[in-house]
Order: structure tokens, then C-alpha cells, then sequence
């Protein structure tokens, strides 16, 4: 196509070669003429007519288009059930991209154990860390202070009662509120990684006030090189 | 005795401010809300078809705004067959003229069923100012579906939930599929790495590959219309926030800094972008130019805590979840000049082609169900249900 723009443009710009555009644009313009006459025809095709059986043909699998000239039926959206459906992951062609801390929690060991007894709670639709998680707060700020090689996964989870993807924020704005307040405490935030569930990943699985209380919550998970 | 004149004449200019305002409001609201919510039905009648095919063009014209009758009371007289293949044709009783009759080969009877609706919708409905309306029979969705205890895959159907297939195998969290307008590819979010990673994945090719997996968040991808822009939620620079960048991740761009963005989706003209935020404690929707600027709040009366706004594909209206005690369907003109309507139970509503018919999901958590919506009658219809917790449906446009 480049090519032929390509020529094009060397003809028309070269005045000797006036003769060879007409011959060159001749044809065009009868193919153009064509398809307006073709395009015509599909256009006067109208819904509304009244019309003797016409036949539709629908495209699909093992279906070719027919070598009549039938009204094609236009297809939103072609999809072939039987190809093309599968995961094949290729890496970015520059290299995996935005990580912004140089450690990722994958590469690591994860321990949920050591701080399970310091998971925080939060209030409906909030990400204050309250005065009585405090505590929890200086406990995990101590710990992280005390074991230099360790970094920190916060998971910030909430529950049912916001849209999906309103919680998926919600949560990690609850991780981040955790972030900050360790941060304060005096844990270096390079050290942090935050990760949001939303309402995916509920503690307990009824729907009232107990339930929905242990389910907006914020969980420490140590990560150590393997 | 002057401050009693002062406050007296006060209360007059505020009463008159009012009354204009509500009279100009007035104009608006009946002339909105006649239609949305409040349309009546269009009257046919169905005979001759049978099983599968009877079911496509029941749900197909149900949820166009169609309803049906006996022949005696139908405006338009539908008849025809589908002995391997789908005969019909459509009969104007008031005019008396048929405005059509059509066989219909290839694919199944489904879509032969599919396209039969689409003619019939074409030749009854019309657009002010002449214009076709936009058919949908034939169209797909793309959603999460997800076992309770949190795993899942992202699956494609057919709009009215047949055909369903996972284009996924990460058995992990999986969210907010968005199709690239006019194209076999997704963008999602999935949780296969450990985090919520935004990808990119080529129905065509089985190809895909990440676009953004910052630190913390990167979900509720969103396709610009033209299909070079992707605006999604980032929180890599300490909030989650709004953020843009181009098709394949490059060029990324920050637009907001509230404390908690989510859910950006586009406007048909490109420049412009809905999202859901929290100001002072408050959930609202807002719109930001695409190109990065000011801030807007939408107005939501009526229609508490608002999130997961979807632009019509006609620019007219906005749809969005509200939530009062259950979550709501709730649409408002764009514009925000009218109070939004609330619908019908549901959540994550997403427009189809004609900007009338949305797919949304309802139910409990853990066992939703994905349904389909005319907005101007209110008739809806649940789709076809494929194994787990159905949600966050996407229609390809």
C-alpha cells in the first residue's frame, strides 16, 4: 500500500508523467465508480422495504461466504468459538515493566503467622487506623525494626457492602493508612508493599454487622529471601 | 421593623428563585423521565417458532423494549419458522403493510434468531432524526466468574449468556474485564502474579501480556473509544488513583490525586473521563478531562454513594450503582442536570451498542447472576448462568 502511495506521489510530483497518471487513474476512477454503484445497492437494501424472501447469510465456522451475491449480515463482533481462545503470557518487549520496589513478594517466603495475632480492623467505609489499633501499629513497627532483612506485605481487605471495584480501591487505601502509620513508626516504606482484595477474599462469610466487621481488616505478612 | 422587611423580602426572592428553578427543572424531568423507566412497551405478537429460536427473540426484543401479546392487541404481527433454519416475517397491524419477510441461512438457529431480532428491531424502531438503531443480537460480553472463596477466570458469552467459555486459566482473583471497542482483545485485571496486575489479551492471537503491574494497585482498565487510550486505577504513587497511558502501557499520566478513585470509564467523544472518588468522606462520581485538568463533581440526588459509572456509547447518559440499603441500577443524563432514576436491583451496569439496553449483575455475593436491561421500560431478563458467582460484565461495543 506504502509502495503504491509511494509511486503515486513520485508521479504526480514529476510533470512529464502527466500522461502516465491519466492511464494510472483511468482505471481508479472506474473501479471507484463501481463501488459507489455496489455500495449503492447494499444501502438501498433497506430494512423497511417490503421484500420477497431475501436470503441472509451469517457468517461462522464451516460456513464460507457463498459466491452469490447475497446481502451480507454485518457481525459486530466475528468471533470463532474453535481458535484463538488460550493464555499464551509473552513477556513486555521492554522487560517487566513499573515495578517500583526492587523486591516483589512472589521471590519470597511468606510468613502469616508471626503477625496474624496484630491484623487491624477498620470502621465501615473507612481507612482510619483507630486509636485502639495503635498497638497493633507499635507491635509490627517493632518487629520490622527488630528484623532488618525482613520487608512487609499489607493486605487491605473490606466488606460486601461496596461495589467491587469501589472496595478494591477501599482496601488498598486501608493497606496504604496502614503503610503510613508503620511509616511514622518508623519503618522505612521501601520495606512495604501493599496489596488490595477488595471484597474478594472475605474472613467470614455471613452477611451481618460480625461478620463484615472481621472481614474489613488489614493483615501482615512477613516476607524473607528464600 | 426594617430587618423584618429585609428577611420578609428575603424569603420572597429566595421563593421565586426556587419555584423558577423548579419550574425550569420541571421542563426537564418530565420530558427525561417519560422515557427512561417510564416508556410503554412496544405491543407484538410471536407465532411459529419454536424452542431455541423462540427463546433468542423472546429475550432479544424483550430487552429492547417489546412486549408480547395476542395478535388482536399487537401493533406488529411477528410470524414465521425455524425448521432448520429461520423464516419470518413482520406485519404492521395499524398500517396494515408487512415490512418485512426474510429466510435466514448459515451459523445456527441461534444467530439466524439473533439477526431475525436485529431485522425486526431495525424495522420497527427509529431513531429521531431518521438514524438506524444500533443492533445488539449479535454482540458479546466479557465477565468475571468466581468460586466464593475468591478464585476465578474471566469468561466471553454471547449477550445473552449462551455460549459461555473461560479465556482465562489463572485460577486466582480475577476482575473488571474491558473490550477494546470493535476488537476480539480484552484488557482485565488478574490476580495470577500475587497482585493486581492489569493485561492486555488478544482474543485472536491466545497472546497476552501485562500493562501495568506497578506496586499496589493497577485494575478497572477502561478502553478509550478509539481504542489508543487505557484509563485505569493506580496506586503506585501512595492513593489510588486515576491514571491514563496508551494501548500497550507506554506514556502513563496521572489525572487525579483524591484519597480513593475507582472505576474511570470514557466518554463516546474520548475527552473526557467519569470516575468514582470520595470527597470529605463521601462517595461521588466525577469527571476529569482526558487529557489531564480540573475536577468535576456529578451531581447524584437522590442516588447514595455512587460508584462504577458507565458513559452511554451515544454520549446521552451516565449509568452507575448506587447504594442505599441494596445496591441499585440507577441512570442519569450526562450531563447530571437531572436527578438520576434508580432502576432496578443491581450492580456494574454496561451499556450495550443502542444505549438503551445495559447487562448488569444482582444477588447475593457469592452467587450473582448476570442480567440484561431495556432502561427505557424497565424490562430486564437474567442471562444464561455459567458456573460460579457471575459479575462485573463488560459489553463488546
Amino acid at each position: 500500500m506504502i509502495s503504491i502511495l509511494t509511486f503515486l506521489n513520485d508521479t504526480l510530483l514529476t510533470k512529464p508523467k502527466i500522461m502516465k497518471i491519466n492511464r494510472l487513474i483511468f482505471p481508479l476512477v472506474i473501479a471507484l465508480a463501481a463501488m459507489i454503484v455496489s455500495t449503492g445497492c447494499k444501502h438501498g437494501y433497506s430494512k423497511t422495504t417490503e421484500l420477497k424472501n431475501p436470503q441472509r447469510y451469517i457468517p461462522g465456522p464451516g460456513n464460507e461466504r457463498p459466491e452469490t451475491q447475497q446481502p451480507q449480515m454485518p457481525t459486530p463482533m466475528p468471533y470463532d468459538p474453535n481458535a484463538g481462545v488460550g493464555v499464551v503470557n509473552v513477556p513486555h518487549p521492554e522487560g517487566p515493566i513499573g515495578t517500583t520496589t526492587n523486591w516483589n513478594p512472589v521471590d519470597m517466603n511468606q510468613d502469616r503467622a508471626t503477625l496474624a495475632a496484630n491484623m487491624v480492623h477498620f470502621k465501615f467505609d473507612s481507612s482510619v487506623v483507630v486509636d485502639n489499633e495503635q498497638a497493633n501499629v507499635s507491635a509490627v513497627a517493632a518487629f520490622m525494626s527488630g528484623d532488618a532483612a525482613a520487608k512487609l506485605l499489607i493486605e487491605g481487605h473490606c466488606d460486601e457492602r461496596g461495589t467491587e471495584e469501589y472496595n478494591r480501591s477501599l482496601g488498598e487505601r486501608r493497606a496504604l493508612a496502614l503503610r503510613e502509620a508503620l511509616n511514622k513508626a518508623g519503618v522505612n516504606a521501601d520495606r512495604i508493599r501493599t496489596l488490595s482484595f477488595g471484597k474478594d477474599k472475605p474472613a467470614e462469610f455471613g452477611h451481618d454487622e460480625a461478620a463484615w466487621a472481621k472481614n474489613r481488616r488489614g493483615e501482615f505478612v512477613v516476607c524473607r529471601p528464600k | 421593623m426594617k430587618k423584618t422587611i429585609y428577611i420578609l423580602l428575603a424569603i420572597g426572592l429566595t421563593t421565586i428563585a426556587t419555584n423558577f428553578a423548579r419550574g425550569e427543572d420541571a421542563v426537564n424531568v418530565s420530558r427525561t423521565q417519560t422515557i427512561l423507566g417510564m416508556t410503554k412497551p412496544i405491543l407484538v405478537s410471536l407465532s411459529g417458532f419454536t424452542g431455541e429460536a423462540a427463546e433468542v427473540l423472546k429475550f432479544d426484543l424483550y430487552v429492547q423494549g417489546f412486549n408480547f401479546v395476542a395478535p388482536e392487541a399487537a401493533q406488529y404481527v411477528i410470524s414465521g419458522s425455524d425448521n432448520g433454519a429461520v423464516v419470518g416475517s413482520v406485519r404492521d397491524t395499524v398500517s396494515k403493510k408487512d415490512l418485512f419477510s426474510r429466510s435466514y441461512n448459515g451459523a445456527s438457529v441461534r444467530r439466524q434468531a439473533h439477526a431475525f431480532a436485529d431485522d425486526i428491531v431495525q424495522a420497527v424502531q427509529v431513531l429521531p432524526g431518521g438514524q438506524p438503531v444500533k443492533i445488539i443480537g449479535q454482540s458479546k460480553i466479557a465477565y468475571k466468574s468466581q468460586s466464593p472463596s475468591g478464585p476465578g477466570e474471566i469468561f466471553i458469552a454471547d449477550f445473552d449468556g449462551a455460549g459461555a467459555q473461560a479465556i482465562t486459566s489463572d485460577n486466582a482473583i480475577v476482575a473488571k474485564p474491558a473490550w477494546v471497542p470493535g476488537k476480539l482483545a480484552l484488557y482485565y485485571t488478574s490476580y495470577a502474579r500475587s497482585n493486581p496486575d492489569i493485561y492486555f489479551h488478544s482474543l485472536a492471537s491466545g497472546q497476552r501480556r501485562t500493562i501495568a503491574s506497578y506496586s499496589g494497585l493497577n485494575s478497572g482498565a477502561a478502553v478509550s473509544p478509539d481504542g489508543t487510550r487505557v484509563a485505569m486505577v493506580l496506586s503506585k504513587s501512595g492513593s489510588p488513583n486515576i491514571w491514563v497511558c496508551d494501548a500497550d502501557g507506554s506514556n502513563l499520566k496521572r489525572l487525579t490525586t483524591g484519597a480513593e478513585d475507582s472505576s474511570p470509564c470514557w466518554s463516546p467523544t474520548g475527552d473526557t473521563i467519569c470516575f468514582a472518588m470520595k470527597a470529605n468522606g463521601r462517595r461521588r462520581l466525577a469527571t476529569v478531562p482526558a487529557g489531564g485538568g480540573e475536577v468535576h463533581y456529578l451531581p447524584t440526588t437522590g442516588a447514595p454513594s455512587p460508584s462504577e459509572p458507565d458513559w452511554s456509547p451515544d454520549g446521552k447518559w451516565i449509568a452507575f450503582t448506587c447504594q442505599g440499603g441494596d445496591f441499585s441500577i440507577c441512570v442519569m443524563p450526562a450531563d447530571g442536570k437531572v436527578p438520576p432514576m434508580v432502576l432496578v436491583s443491581g450492580q456494574n451496569p454496561s451499556w450495550a451498542a443502542n444505549s438503551r439496553t445495559l447487562v448488569y449483575n444482582h444477588g447475593r455475593d457469592g452467587a450473582q447472576k448476570l442480567s440484561v436491561l431495556d432502561v427505557f421500560t424497565k424490562q430486564y431478563k437474567d442471562c444464561r448462568r455459567a458456573a460460579g458467582s457471575n459479575s462485573q460484565p463488560a459489553w463488546a461495543r
